[in-house]
């Protein structure tokens, strides 16, 4: 396998940079799309989550409905969809650049997992609590806000934080079209320099970190709002 | 835009998309066979309370579920023909890969069907002069396999929509089926929408399947 050779990451590109500060900016580039297409699906998949568990069939249709959609197509197959097919279909979307198509897509994909794990954790408390919440005097809207949701938004942190470690890892899906992230990087690195095993090592770490980092987050998020006196609190 | 779907005929169904099916069918059963097989091991290995066991099964599972997918296929795809002396192309690889990487995930879904035997079962299984081997053949891994048969079909379901990732390596498989037929015929488009509804029918029905064994399954215990 030949010896190693760390110093490809000082070669020029050919474009004025190295390939180090490449790399670095498709960690930025990663980390962009896995941020806003988490931001993305958190909003999406808590407003499907929660229109699965109201008592309105017609809400839980769509809700149902929205998750065995983006569920049960391919990741890859609805990137293809975003990029190539709706700006053919929609015209007026032609100009809306293939970043935020790849946001969307990898965003609407998971929603549909976290659909999932928000209507578990609504589903999981007690039913006492709604028509406790009823009983007093709250709207459906405010028993959902003050009392349904502050609980079970506080069960799916663990299940929303290793969808969070998938969003990053799922990024590297944007490849396929063309986005400048670690994978692109990797795979155009691999080729114009033959030092496939650095680059690859290089990125494989940087993936890694990334990952690390989020649970970290998550888990001082889940420290800090958690309940006094459940299960999990110390 | 007008879609048209005109030229959608049986001659192409035969010759583009029936043989990335085939493959993609394929990578799917060898992945899933190899993999519960390599992923039970991992499995045992991480329950045996041996560290020379535990820790190397450990870090085998732990570190190929923190690496993107389209990574260790490409990996494999470098490093194959490094090891070997010469390439094995893009279908061997991506079936090894696969098999290697699902391993991981199916060795946690064996892991906690393992656990979700009470011990008192594999403790009157010593009683009876069982060996160790005799205890999880006969007693433990049949009932780990039954509880978790939906969850390893659901992770089987997971594995089917993940093959379209061999796109990274150009393995032909029901993808790249479609996105050939489109550029020959210049319908990207069409073929797009037609790939996005073969997989939705095939992944909800199988996963309706499982939701079926699922409640029959409930019943029953």
């Amino acid at each position: 396998m030949g010896k190693w050779d760390w110093q490809v990451f000082l070669q020029d590109t050919g474009g004025g940079q190295t390939y180090l500060q490449w790399m670095l900016s498709a960690w930025g580039w990663t980390m962009s799309v896995a941020v806003l297409a988490l931001i993305v699906a958190l909003i999406v998949g808590s407003f499907m989550g929660i229109l699965r568990t109201t008592p309105s069939k017609v809400l839980v249709f769509i809700g149902d409905a929205w998750t065995e959609l983006f569920r049960n197509i391919p990741l890859l197959v609805q990137i293809f969809l975003w990029y190539h097919v709706i700006p053919s279909l929609f015209l007026s979307l032609r100009a809306v650049p293939s970043f935020v198509l790849v946001v969307f897509a990898l965003g609407f994909f998971t929603s549909a997992r976290i659909a999932e794990q928000v209507r578990a954790g609504i589903q999981s408390l007690p039913k006492g609590q709604t028509y406790a919440g009823l009983a007093t005097g709250l709207t459906r809207v405010q028993t959902y806000r003050y009392v349904l949701l502050p609980m079970a938004f506080r069960i799916v942190i663990p299940p929303l934080t290793s969808e969070s470690m998938n969003i990053i890892k799922n990024t590297s899906v944007a490849f396929a079209v063309s986005i400048a992230e670690l994978t692109m990087f990797a795979m155009q690195a691999q080729e114009e320099t033959s030092r496939g095993v650095e680059i690859y090592l290089a990125v494989t770490l940087l993936y890694f970190v990334s990952a690390f980092a989020v649970n970290r987050i998550a888990a001082l998020i889940e420290r800090r709002v958690q309940v006094p006196g459940l299960l999990g609190a110390k | 835009m007008n879609l048209d779907f005109g030229f959608f005929n049986w001659q192409i169904v035969q010759s583009f998309i029936l043989k990335g099916l085939a493959f993609s069918v394929q990578l799917t059963l060898i992945a899933m066979v190899g993999g519960i097989a390599l992923g039970t091991v991992l499995a045992l290995m991480r329950l045996s309370g041996k560290p020379w066991l535990v820790m190397p099964a450990a870090a085998y599972v732990n570190v190929l579920r923190s690496i993107p997918l389209v990574m260790v296929i490409l990996w494999f795809f470098l490093l194959i023909p490094l090891l070997l002396g010469r390439p094995l192309g893009a279908e061997v690889s991506a079936m090894i890969t696969f098999t290697v990487f699902e391993a991981a995930y199916y060795s946690e879904i064996m892991r906690a069907g393992i656990q979700s035997v009470p011990k008192g079962q594999v403790a009157a299984g010593y009683a009876v002069g069982m060996t160790y081997a005799q205890c999880m053949k006969l007693i433990v891994l049949p009932q780990a396999f039954r509880n978790m048969l939906p969850v390893l079909l659901t992770q089987t379901i997971i594995l089917f929509q993940d093959t379209s990732l061999v796109y990274a390596i150009g393995a032909y498989d029901l993808l790249k089926g479609f996105e050939v037929a489109g550029k020959n015929f210049n319908r990207p488009v069409e073929t797009y929408l037609a790939a996005a509804v073969v997989y939705f029918v095939i992944c909800f029905s199988l996963s309706m399947t499982v939701r079926q064994l699922q409640k029959k399954i409930a019943i029953i215990r």
